[in-house]
C-alpha cells in the first residue's frame, strides 16, 4: 500500500510540474497576476508530493518491505537502521528521488522566500525549475521506478554493498546533490533573465546567494567524498581523478567562476552575458555529471547501473536543457547590454582572469574525462587517462590562479595600480618564499611539495593581509576592532574561503611528502616508518552486526613512548559474500598514521603503512572554504530580504 | 579605455587561456595516455619498453604464487590470460579484496625486458560478478566467449580451449 502511495505521489508531482510550467511561462508572458500568484502554491504542492514519495521509500526501507524490488536489491533486515535510511539513496532509483526532492526543496525555497522578487521573474524561475523536475520525474517513472514490486517476495534482501555502509555515504550524496541542484536554480534564473532580456544588479543579488550556497554544499560534498575514499577504500589516496570525481569537480569549477562573476554583475553591472553563460554552464556540468554517473557509460567505483535506456533518457534531458539553454543564449544574449566599464587591471579584471583560468581548468578536466569515451567510440581504442595527465595539465593553470587570488581582493574596482597591492602583499610573498626554501632545505630537492607549500602560505598570507588591510590593523590599530565588527560578513567570508583553499593546498603539499611501507609481519615483529616503530602484537577475529572481521593490533611507538594503537581490520560480510578492508587511522593533526591489513600468510600478515603529513588539513581546508561561503551567505546584503532592506533604508533617509 | 580596446583585451585573454589549455592538454596527452593491451596484443606486438600501459584479462587459475622479495617485501606473481596468450605479472603490494583466481583483473604497469609485467596497481572491481569491459572485449576478440551464450566460462579452462571456437556458456542454452 505505502509503495503505491509513493508511486502515486510521484505521478502527482509530475502532473503538477507540467501544470507549473504552463502556469509560470504563460502567466509571466501575458502578465496575468493571478496565474503568476498561483505558481508559489503549486511549487509547495510539488514539494509536498515529492516529499511524500521520498518518505514512502524511506518507510519501505525501514520496514524492510521485501516486495519492493529496490529494497530487495539494496537492503537487508540485519543492516543497522542508519544504513537502512541511507540505503534509500544508495541505489540508482533512490538517489534520483533524492535529486528531485532537493530540486523540489529549491523550488519551495524560491517560492517561500521569493515574495520580494518581481513576480514575472519568480514565475518564470519556478516554471523552469518545474520543467527540470518534470524531466527527472519522467525519467524516474519511465526507467527507474523505485517502487517496483516483486512477487513472490524473497525471504530477505540482498544487502547493501558493504563499501556503501558507512556514515560518509549517508551525507556525501545529499550534500553533492544540494550542490548540483542548487545550480539548477541559477540556471532557472539565467533562463528567466534570457526570456526577459534583462540582467541587472538585483538579478545578481539574487543569483549570487544561490550560487554561493550551491558551491558551498558542493565543496562540502566533494571534501566529504574525498575523505570517505581516503579512509574507506584503503588505498591511502584522497583523489584519484576518477571520472565520477571529475564529474563533481566540473560543476564546482564552473560554479566557482559563476560565484565570482556574479559579484561583478551585482556590484558593477558588467560581465552580464558571461555570468548568464556561466550559470548555464554550471548546471550543464551538473547534468553532465549526473549523466556520466547514472548512465553507466563510465566504469568507475560509482557505476551502479548499466542500462542503455537510462543513458539515452538522461542524454536526451541533457540535450534539451543544455542545448535549449545555449540556443536561447545565442538568440537572446545580445539583448543584455553591459553598462559597467573597467580597465584590464582592476578588481573586475582580476575576476575575469579568475573566470578564465577556472574555465580553462574545467575544459582540461572535461577533455581528459570524456576523451577515453570518444576514443572508444570513434577510434576503437581502449585508453585511460590517469592522474599524471590531470596533474601535468591542470597544475600550470592552477598556479597563476592562486597567484592572482592574492592580488584580486586588493585591487579597487574600475581601475587599479599594481604597486599599492604589492606594497600590502610583500610579506605574504616573503612568507611563501620562506616556505618554499624551508621545504627544500628540510625535504631535499622536492620541487612539487615545495611549490605547494609556497602556494598555500601565499593564499593564507594574502587572505590575512586582505583582512588586515580592510580593518586598518597596521595603519590605525586602535580603530581596528570596531572596523572589524563593521566589516561586512561577505568580506570575512571571502577571505576565509581563500584562506581555506590555502589550508587545503597545505594538506595537498603535505601529502606530496607521504611515505609508505609494505611489510610482512609476524606477531611480535616490528617495522619502522618515518621514525615511528610499528609492532604487530596480534591478530584476532571480531564479530560485528552484519560482518565478522580479522583485526590486527599494531602498537606505534616513538622511541619508548606509546603513540597509539592501530587496529586495521578486514571484514567479511556474510549476506553478499564480500570482504572490505577497514584502514586504521590515527591523526596527530601534523600527520596521519594509516595502516591497512592485507592478506595473512605463514602465520603473519601483510601490513601496508602510510605516513601522510598534513593529510587532515585537505578536508579541513574544504570545510573552511564551505564555512567561508556560509559566512558570506549570512551577510545582510546578500540575504534574500536584501531589496526590502534597501527600501527600508531609503525610507529612513527620506 | 574605449570599448573596442577593452573587447580586444578580453579576446586576447580568452585566446591566451584557451590556447594554453589546449597546449597543456595536448602535451599532457602525448606522455600520459594509457593504452589497454590484452595478452594477445602483447604477443602480437611488443609494446614500447618503458611505457606504462594497462594489461587486463583473467587471472589464470593456479598461477598465483606468493613469495618474499629480496628486499623483504611481499611479492605476488600471477598470470593474466585471455585464452591464446598469457603474461606473467609481478606485483609488490596488498592485493585488492576482490582479487581471486579466475576473475577479471586490470593491472597498470610496465613490461620488463624479461617479459614480466611489473604492475604498480592491480584493480579488481567491487562486485564479484563484475567483468571489466576491456577484459570482456578482449575475450570476445579471441573468440573465447560469446556473450549471448551466457556467462564467461571458468578461467581455468581458457588456456586449453581452441581459439576461434566460442564455447557455450555455463547456462548451456
Amino acid at each position: 500500500m505505502i509503495p503505491e502511495l509513493g508511486h502515486f505521489a510521484l505521478a502527482l508531482a509530475l502532473a503538477l510540474s507540467f501544470a507549473q510550467v504552463g502556469l509560470g511561462l504563460y502567466g509571466a508572458q501575458r502578465a496575468e497576476a493571478r496565474l503568476m500568484a498561483a505558481t508559489a502554491p503549486v511549487a509547495a504542492g510539488i514539494l509536498i508530493a515529492v516529499g511524500a514519495a521520498f518518505l514512502c521509500l524511506v518507510w519501505s526501507f525501514l520496514s524492510n518491505d521485501t516486495t519492493v524490488a529496490n529494497v530487495v536489491q539494496n537492503s537487508h533486515s540485519a543492516k543497522p537502521w542508519l544504513y537502512k535510511i541511507s540505503g534509500t539513496w544508495a541505489s540508482h532509483e533512490g538517489s534520483m528521488i533524492l535529486w528531485v526532492l532537493i530540486l523540489a526543496l529549491c523550488g519551495g525555497a524560491v517560492a517561500g522566500f521569493g515574495s520580494n522578487l518581481p513576480s514575472a521573474l519568480q514565475a518564470r524561475v519556478l516554471a523552469v525549475l518545474a520543467l527540470i523536475a518534470a524531466g527527472f520525474l519522467g525519467f524516474i517513472l519511465a526507467t527507474s521506478n523505485p517502487f517496483d514490486r516483486v512477487w513472490p517476495p524473497p525471504a530477505d534482501g540482498q544487502g547493501l554493498n558493504p563499501i556503501l555502509q558507512d556514515p560518509g555515504l549517508a551525507f556525501h550524496p545529499p550534500l553533492l546533490y544540494l550542490g548540483y541542484v542548487g545550480f539548477a536554480v541559477t540556471y532557472a534564473f539565467a533562463i528567466a533573465a534570457l526570456i526577459e532580456g534583462r540582467v541587472d544588479a538585483a538579478w545578481g543579488r539574487w543569483v549570487r546567494p544561490w550560487a554561493l550556497a550551491a558551491w558551498s554544499f558542493l565543496t562540502l560534498g566533494i571534501a566529504l567524498g574525498s575523505w570517505w575514499a581516503y579512509y574507506e577504500l584503503g588505498w591511502g589516496g584522497y583523489w584519484f581523478w576518477d571520472p565520477v570525481e571529475n564529474a563533481s569537480l566540473l560543476p564546482w569549477l564552473a560554479g566557482c567562476a559563476l560565484l565570482h562573476s556574479a559579484i561583478v554583475v551585482e556590484k558593477r553591472e558588467a560581465l552580464k552575458t558571461w555570468t548568464v553563460f556561466l550559470a548555464l554552464l554550471a548546471f550543464g556540468m551538473s547534468l553532465l555529471g549526473t549523466f556520466l554517473v547514472r548512465s553507466g557509460v563510465l566504469t568507475s567505483v560509482h557505476a551502479f547501473a548499466n542500462d542503455p535506456e537510462r543513458g539515452v533518457f538522461i542524454l536526451a534531458l541533457l540535450g534539451i536543457f543544455i542545448g535549449g539553454g545555449f540556443l536561447l543564449f545565442a538568440w537572446r544574449a545580445a539583448a543584455l547590454t553591459p553598462t559597467g566599464v573597467f580597465a584590464p587591471l582592476s578588481r573586475e579584471g582580476a575576476l575575469v582572469l579568475n573566470n578564465l583560468l577556472l574555465c580553462s581548468i574545467a575544459a582540461v578536466v572535461l577533455v581528459g574525462t570524456l576523451y577515453p569515451m570518444f576514443a572508444d567510440l570513434m577510434l576503437k581504442e581502449k585508453i585511460s587517462v590517469g592522474p599524471p595527465f590531470f596533474n601535468t595539465a591542470t597544475l600550470p593553470l592552477a598556479a597563476p590562479l592562486i597567484g592572482a587570488m592574492g592580488f584580486g581582493p586588493m585591487l579597487p574596482w574600475k581601475r587599479a595600480r599594481i604597486f599599492p597591492a604589492v606594497q600590502r602583499l610583500w610579506w605574504a610573498a616573503l612568507l611563501a618564499l620562506g616556505g618554499f626554501l624551508l621545504c627544500l632545505a628540510l625535504e631535499g630537492y622536492r620541487i612539487g611539495p615545495a611549490l605547494g607549500f609556497a602556494a598555500a602560505l601565499w593564499a593564507i598570507g594574502a587572505a590575512l593581509a586582505d583582512v588586515a588591510d580592510r580593518i586598518a590593523l597596521f595603519s590605525r590599530p586602535r580603530a581596528a576592532w570596531s572596523r572589524a565588527r563593521g566589516l561586512p560578513r561577505a568580506a570575512w567570508g571571502g577571505a576565509l574561503a581563500h584562506a581555506g583553499l590555502g589550508v587545503m593546498i597545505l594538506g595537498l603539499a603535505g601529502m606530496g611528502l607521504a611515505t609508505d611501507r609494505l611489510a610482512l609481519l609476524k606477531p611480535g615483529e616490528a617495522t619502522t616508518l618515518a621514525g615511528l616503530e610499528y609492532r604487530l602484537t596480534g591478530i584476532r577475529t571480531v564479530p560485528g552486526p552484519n560482518w565478522t572481521a580479522r583485526r590486527a593490533t599494531l602498537e606505534v611507538r616513538d622511541g619508548d613512548r606509546l603513540v597509539t594503537v592501530l587496529e586495521p581490520d578486514k571484514r567479511s560480510f556474510t549476506v553478499n559474500r564480500m570482504t572490505t578492508s577497514e584502514a586504521a587511522i590515527h591523526t596527530t593533526w601534523v600527520s596521519d598514521l594509516y595502516a591497512v591489513l592485507g592478506e595473512e600468510r605463514d602465520g603473519g600478515a601483510v601490513i601496508r603503512l602510510h605516513h601522510n603529513p598534513l593529510a587532515p588539513w585537505i578536508w579541513l581546508g574544504g570545510a573552511i572554504m564551505a564555512l567561508g561561503g556560509g559566512l558570506s551567505l549570512s551577510d545582510r546584503r546578500v540575504r534574500v530580504s536584501a531589496p526590502s532592506a534597501k527600501v527600508a533604508r531609503a525610507g529612513a533617509r527620506a | 579605455m574605449t570599448k573596442k580596446r577593452r573587447r580586444l583585451w578580453v579576446l586576447l585573454l580568452c585566446g591566451l587561456g584557451l590556447g594554453s589549455a589546449t597546449a597543456l592538454t595536448l602535451t599532457a596527452f602525448q606522455d600520459n595516455l594509457v593504452f589497454f593491451r590484452s595478452p594477445s596484443d602483447i604477443a602480437r606486438e611488443a609494446p614500447p619498453p618503458g611505457r606504462a600501459f594497462r594489461l587486463g584479462g583473467l587471472v589464470e587459475a593456479g598461477s598465483v604464487t606468493k613469495q618474499m622479495g629480496t628486499d623483504g617485501k611481499p611479492d605476488v606473481r600471477f598470470k593474466v590470460t585471455d585464452g591464446p596468450s598469457a603474461v606473467t605479472v609481478a606485483y609488490v603490494g596488498v592485493l585488492p579484496d576482490l582479487f581471486r583466481e579466475g576473475q577479471g583483473v586490470v593491472t597498470l604497469g610496465k613490461l620488463g625486458p624479461d617479459g614480466i609485467f611489473r604492475a604498480s596497481e592491480v584493480l579488481a572491481r567491487h562486485d564479484e560478478t563484475y567483468m571489466p569491459p576491456e577484459v570482456a572485449d578482449a575475450l570476445k576478440k579471441t573468440g573465447h566467449w560469446n556473450p549471448q551464450a551466457g556467462a564467461a566460462p571458468p578461467a581455468a579452462t581458457w588456456n586449453t580451449l581452441e581459439p576461434g571456437k566460442a564455447p557455450a556458456g555455463r547456462s548451456g542454452s
